[in-house]
């Protein structure tokens, strides 16, 4: 009786957080504003956030909120107060291509979750270790230090372009625009 | 009586549903700043589908996590790699629109 209340407490909290995630996706690609669009993704990434916490991954989601919901949210905001109009409005518009994309977004849609009810993978879930970030940290420095030292060299490598590519380039002989 | 459940199809139903929203924001926005947020919700959306198949197929072990961490990784790394060249772009074009960059056109 336990255990039957926790996993219809896991459900409800599940299906609560999947909608507010699509809801504000969608919220992301439909308004006008860019900066709202901005704000409905911060609430996306931290409700993404509880949905890594159902699934038991609460160093992810941790990692989630501190790098999306505070690290990216705000590059993001910096970057459009650096390039702004006037007024905000109508900064979020739709090309023409709007109806191609919906038709192929729906064929995407339909055969991954065609594949996936295909696959016919059902394993129950078993028990998960609690001292997650221990067995995340040993696997992180010992089997995969390799992965982990060229995720240390791309961030410097992505820093430094970044530095590079938004300096103000002053001697630029090139003046073709 | 409906009984509430959540198993690994949820999972990779919202997952699928997540990366179609980023898939028809990246082809149908002008913005290109909208079209990069566009891209960290569809990663967000893989990474759904790995840490779902790490506790439903792998419990035990957390390479699924790892990777999801990896994946974060890139994506705050390409986030500012693109939002730079983005503002190199506007300081000549003084446009963030995708419809006039065609410079590289023949």
């Amino acid at each position: 009786m336990e255990l039957l209340n926790s996993i219809s407490w896991v459900a409800v909290s599940f299906h609560t957080l999947a909608a507010v995630v699509v809801i504000s996706a969608l919220l992301v690609v439909f308004s006008r504003n860019i900066v709202h669009s901005v704000f409905w993704l911060a609430a996306c990434f931290i409700s993404l956030a509880g949905v890594f916490m159902t699934l038991n991954a609460d160093f992810v989601a941790m990692v989630q909120v501190m790098v999306y919901a505070g690290a990216v949210c705000i590059m993001v905001v910096f970057a459009i107060m650096l390039i702004r109009r006037r007024d905000m409005g109508d900064t979020n518009l739709f090309n023409g291509q709007t109806v191609a994309a919906a038709g192929v977004v729906a064929l995407v849609i339909m055969l991954s979750g065609f594949l996936s009810f295909k696959s016919g993978v059902v394993v129950p879930p078993g028990p998960v270790p609690v001292n997650q970030v221990d067995s995340i940290a040993t696997a992180m420095l010992t089997k995969y230090v390799i992965p982990f030292e060229v995720a240390a060299l791309l961030l410097l490598v992505a820093l430094i372009g970044a530095i590079f590519l938004a300096k103000e380039v002053k001697a630029d002989a090139d003046s073709d625009s | 009586m409906l009984t509430l459940t959540v198993s690994l199809y949820h999972y990779l139903i919202l997952s699928a549903v997540l990366f179609g929203i980023g898939l028809f924001g990246v082809l149908s926005k002008k913005n290109a700043i909208s079209v990069l947020i566009c891209i960290e919700l569809m990663l967000n959306a893989i990474n759904i589908n790995l840490v779902a198949f790490n506790k439903y197929m792998t419990p035990g072990d957390f390479v699924g996590q790892l990777f999801a961490i990896f994946v974060i990784t890139v994506a705050a790394a390409e986030v500012g790699v693109g939002l730079a060249i983005i503002i190199a772009i506007y300081r000549n074009k003084l446009s963030v629109n995708l419809d006039d960059f065609d410079w590289l056109k023949w």
